[in-house]
């Protein structure tokens, strides 16, 4: 008993926390090295067009709030995501167009066109703030819970309760749908295949008689598809702040490094370590040894690797210990020059 | 002659720029923007000789100004009274133990012969040992600092010396932590180096908010001293009431604006000073080697040179250079706000600063630093009147136009992501492009 | 009458000749070889006659077809294939999949295809799902020319296909190429084993500085005491 009752303590607290967040950075890591690995860059604005495709969702749930279409207890950001997730696309490729395209054929090196993202990461945040404003957003509606604490207690007769909240069931099924999607593009269908071929060697791939522009083009459908997904269940989650977004792409790099660059299965892979790390370090393990261990042996403290204020932080301590002990990451990803 | 020319008409304009802003809003304003102005050009210079010199990709530029913030800290508040009795030297003992593990692992991993598994267990357990022990040792001395009248200190203090001082510690200061980072990531490729410096920087600054007992963390550090003298004991100086006569303008508005010229004047000769050595620096045999480095790394490599120690030496300069001037500004500011630094504003900011002055001139990044600044600071109000009379027509309780109206701040960002764009694209050299030399 | 033929080309990079009135060309099934020192322009020949670098002076013809001003990936749909001398793998897509995109313009079913390259090459079909870049260097040039094959080319260019294998290997390789050409599809190789390169080669052209400097049959090459003393050492 007294086991079981740590075991949910941990699921509550980090299982469950650990997959969604997880989830999250998983699908914005894949969307960057998505970019990196095709387009041949590391794209510092992906947190912004995380933002844009949020803040589609939350004006489109305005909208039909307000037309009051509603779908029973769904949260109506997941009705509304096929039409976000559009607008994302299309920002993504107008960007492509103006911005993005002159520096591929002028087949600029990796490093300004890194800069020339630092600009559309700008240009991006003001618009969004222009449009949405800079505040704090709640957007979720619908049943909160698919369970909780008190039901769980109660079904169990456990002393400790599982919380399951609407947001992180979405989150994790949703994940597992679009991975599953993207999987099988890429390894089931000719497009995709031809993606992977360009990115692997550009001019044999030309050779080949693989179209580019083509290439370019679903790169930046599947880029907008994740990032409008990944930011409005991060959303969905948290809760919408123009601002986070900006800081949430170091995570996210950090996330695609840390399981290898360049290599889709590592961005998934990574995106689970660094959530997990974030939580195992800065979980206060005090009540979990009350379960365990006999009442004599418990220490005193809250038992807390770091306090929770460096949550955080921990990715980035991960991401430089990465870089620093393995360049290539935990899958070895792609080493673009 | 014709660069002598631009170079002059470029400053020129720019000096109107800030004498309109004089006229037009006040002088006390056109001072602040132009002090900040020349912190920002300081800041260009360091990201200027990295990047335009060597190019490495320093993304940790919020880092090392925090760095120089906590100089000001520690240089010149008076030490907190009984900190030792709290068992402050076991903080340090804890750190240096630290300090000494992740030396130890650092040379197992190195040195030593064992085989990979081996290591990876040994230094984990070596950090981990070392991490509690420290733990261990500095947790209450830290609980028992911080309960020191919380709501005044609750921190360790300083060494109560003059503030000018800490100007040039927080520039050996960021040298000291660009050393170590530039050690073991100056490897890196440019956009890895580039994400590793962001990350560095963030941990800095996660550091600066939480660790109270150091920099008392979000409840900031006020009151800093000043090089300069305060308003208020010039409010009372009879040459001060004389010039008051003199100009007609009140008392407290010509104190101030002494204050802020006479930061002006010290900034400028820290301005000018760094110019002159960062320029003969470029002119010498070691600058050229820099740019021969930067053009043809492999080549360079053939040529024996050492371009790793290069590197370091340049990533070091430039890092204590940004040093020195985010000790400046936190003097400036008179307090030392850890959540005031933000990637956007101190990283991204000055890059664009260095690329639109022209990456590589040192003239360069001073005109983008005072152009960008201007435009950082001045975009806002412009912002909003730009939006006031492209909605003037509507009535006024419209709900558009007061959302536009709310949110006209923000086209700054839009506005800043632009110029970048434009000149990446239509002049990537920037405004001074480098000089072949 | 030759089925792949360079006439009078004269290319090179910015205002450098590297070819000048250089003529190569294959026979339908037969094989033919470019040999020569280093820098001689053989790998420029082959670019040049796939159009992957545009030429000043001089015509492209297959099979009579004037071709100089095609697209490389035109070039494939008339009836070529191409094997680069590095690069010339999708390092991380399976085997099968590095064939697959050897088919990509085409639009037809081309399982018939694939199994004879499978017959060809029968370890490539026993390692089909395993990554291209994991393989060995000879397997890989295995893959590499597979991968031309897969567009049924009338002939294929091969640019130094020994490169980096052991002479085990580049013996079985030249073995396949023979099987190749026996089966109608043409070869033409740039080879720096000038030697054997021409043991094989129905037709041998021998390059110095840009220049055509002997044509004739391999025989006759291997047998042609300056040849020998000059290039195929002593």
């Amino acid at each position: 008993m007294e086991f079981l009752n740590s075991f949910i303590l941990i699921t509550n607290y980090i299982i469950i926390p650990g997959l969604t967040y997880g989830s999250q950075l998983a699908l914005g890591a894949l969307g960057i090295t998505i970019v990196y690995t095709v387009l041949r860059f590391s794209n510092f604005a992906h947190g912004e067009f995380m933002s844009f495709g949020t803040m589609s969702t939350i004006l489109l749930t305005w909208v039909f709030i307000d037309s009051n279409i509603k779908f029973g207890t769904f949260p109506t950001a997941i009705i509304v995501l096929p039409f976000s997730i559009i607008f994302t696309i299309i920002y993504c490729l107008l960007v492509d167009k103006f911005v993005f395209k002159f520096y591929r054929q002028q087949k600029s090196k990796s490093v300004i066109v890194l800069i020339v993202s630092i600009g559309v990461m700008f240009f991006t945040g003001g618009l969004i703030r222009f449009i949405i404003g800079p505040g704090d957003k709640n957007f979720m509606d619908g049943e909160r819970f698919i369970l909780k604490a008190k039901d769980f207690k109660m079904l169990t007769g456990l002393d400790e309760g599982l919380t399951i909240k609407s947001t992180q069931g979405v989150t994790i099924i949703l994940t597992i749908l679009l991975v599953i999607l993207l999987f099988w593009f890429l390894n089931k269908t000719k497009t995709g295949k031809s993606m992977r071929a360009y990115s692997d060697n550009q001019e044999l791939a030309l050779l080949s008689g693989i179209n580019p522009e083509r290439i370019v083009l679903i790169t930046w459908i599947i880029t907008g598809t994740l990032a409008c997904v990944a930011g409005t269940l991060y959303g969905l989650d948290k809760s919408y702040k123009p601002f986070t977004y900006l800081h949430l792409v170091l995570p996210i790099f950090a996330a695609a490094i840390v399981g290898g660059v360049g290599n889709p299965i590592g961005a998934i892979i990574g995106g689970f370590v660094i959530s997990f790390s974030e939580l195992l370090i800065t979980f206060a393990y005090k009540k979990f040894f009350f379960y365990i261990l006999p009442d004599n042996f418990l220490p005193d403290g809250l038992l807390q690797i770091l306090s929770t204020d460096y949550k955080i932080a921990v990715s980035f301590i991960m991401l430089v210990l990465v870089l620093l002990i393995k360049p290539t990451g935990i899958y070895k990803g792609k080493i673009i020059e | 002659m014709q660069d002598k020319q631009h170079i002059i008409l470029l400053f020129l304009s720019m000096f109107i720029l800030i004498a309109f802003v004089g006229f037009f809003q006040s002088w006390n304003l056109a001072l602040t923007i132009f002090n900040l102005c020349i912190i920002s050009s300081i800041m260009s210079l360091g990201i200027n000789i990295q990047w335009g010199n060597a190019g490495i990709v320093n993304f940790g530029i919020m880092g090392f100004a925090a760095l120089g913030g906590l100089a000001n800290i520690i240089i010149s508040m008076p030490p907190t009274a009984k900190v030792w009795d709290a068992g402050a030297i076991f903080i340090l003992i804890g750190i240096i133990i630290f300090i000494l593990s992740i030396s130890f692992s650092i040379l197992v991993w190195l040195k030593s012969g064992l085989s990979k598994k081996k290591k990876y267990i040994i230094n984990f357990f070596l950090i981990i040992l070392g991490y509690f022990f420290m733990r261990y040792i500095i947790d209450s001395p830290i609980k028992a600092i911080e309960a020191i009248e919380p709501a005044k200190t609750g921190y360790l203090g300083g060494l109560d010396l003059p503030i000018i001082i800490s100007w040039p510690i927080g520039g050996l200061l960021a040298a000291l932590i660009a050393y170590v980072i530039g050690k073991i990531s100056l490897g890196l490729r440019s956009d890895y180096l580039a994400i590793a410096t962001l990350g560095i920087s963030e941990i800095i600054i996660y550091i600066l908010k939480n660790e109270d007992w150091l920099s008392r963390g979000v409840k900031n550090v006020n009151g800093l001293p000043r090089p300069v003298p305060y308003e208020i004991d010039l409010q009372s100086e009879p040459w001060v009431l004389e010039l008051t006569k003199l100009f007609n303008i009140p008392v407290s508005e010509i104190s101030s604006i002494i204050v802020k010229l006479s930061y002006s004047c010290i900034f400028l000769l820290i301005l000018i000073g760094i110019l002159l050595l960062l320029e003969i620096a470029q002119k010498s045999p070691w600058g050229r080697m820099m740019r021969a480095i930067r053009d043809n790394e492999v080549s360079a490599n053939a040529m024996g040179k050492d371009i790793k120690t290069r590197h370091l030496q340049v990533f070091v300069i430039g890092s204590a250079i940004i040093g020195i001037a985010g000790a400046m500004l936190t003097t400036l500011d008179g307090q030392f706000t850890p959540v005031t630094y933000q990637p956007l504003r101190f990283t991204f900011l000055i890059w664009i600063m260095v690329i639109i002055g022209g990456s590589g001139n040192n003239f360069g990044s001073i005109i983008g630093g005072f152009l960008i600044w201007f435009f950082w600071v001045q975009s806002e109000p412009l912002g909003l009147w730009f939006i006031s009379q492209i909605t003037a027509h509507i009535s006024g309780t419209n709900i558009i136009k007061s959302h536009l109206l709310e949110n006209a701040a923000h086209i700054r960002l839009m506005f800043m992501g632009m110029i970048l764009l434009i000149t990446l694209r239509f002049a990537p050299k920037g405004l001074i492009p480098e000089v072949k030399r | 009458m030759c089925l792949l033929l360079g006439k009078n080309i004269t290319c090179g990079y910015d205002t450098v000749d590297i070819l000048s009135e250089c003529t190569v060309g294959v026979k339908k099934g037969e094989i033919a070889s470019i040999v020569g020192p280093n820098g001689a322009g053989k790998s420029t020949a082959m670019k040049s006659i796939f159009g992957l670098l545009k030429i000043r002076l001089g015509k492209i013809f297959l099979d009579n077809e004037d071709i100089t001003n095609l697209l490389p990936q035109e070039r494939v749909l008339k009836g070529m294939g191409y094997v680069p001398q590095t690069n010339n793998i999708f390092p991380t897509l399976s085997v099968q999949e590095n064939l697959e995109m050897g088919a990509f313009i085409q639009h037809e079913d081309f399982s018939d295809i694939l199994a004879y390259v499978y017959d060809l090459f029968p370890v490539l079909k026993e390692k089909r799902n395993q990554q291209a870049g994991e393989l060995s260097g000879g397997q890989r040039q295995q893959v590499a020319v597979g991968r031309a094959l897969m567009t049924k080319p009338k002939v294929l260019m091969l640019d130094e296909p020994s490169a980096g294998v052991s002479p085990i290997v580049m013996e079985s390789l030249f073995q396949k190429i023979i099987e190749i050409a026996q089966q109608g599809t043409a070869v033409l190789m740039v080879e720096q084993n000038a030697k054997q390169a021409l043991e094989i080669s129905d037709l041998g052209f021998v390059l110095n500085q840009g220049k055509n400097l002997y044509t004739d049959t391999g025989k006759a090459l291997l047998s042609n005491k300056e040849v020998k003393k000059a290039f195929l050492g002593g």
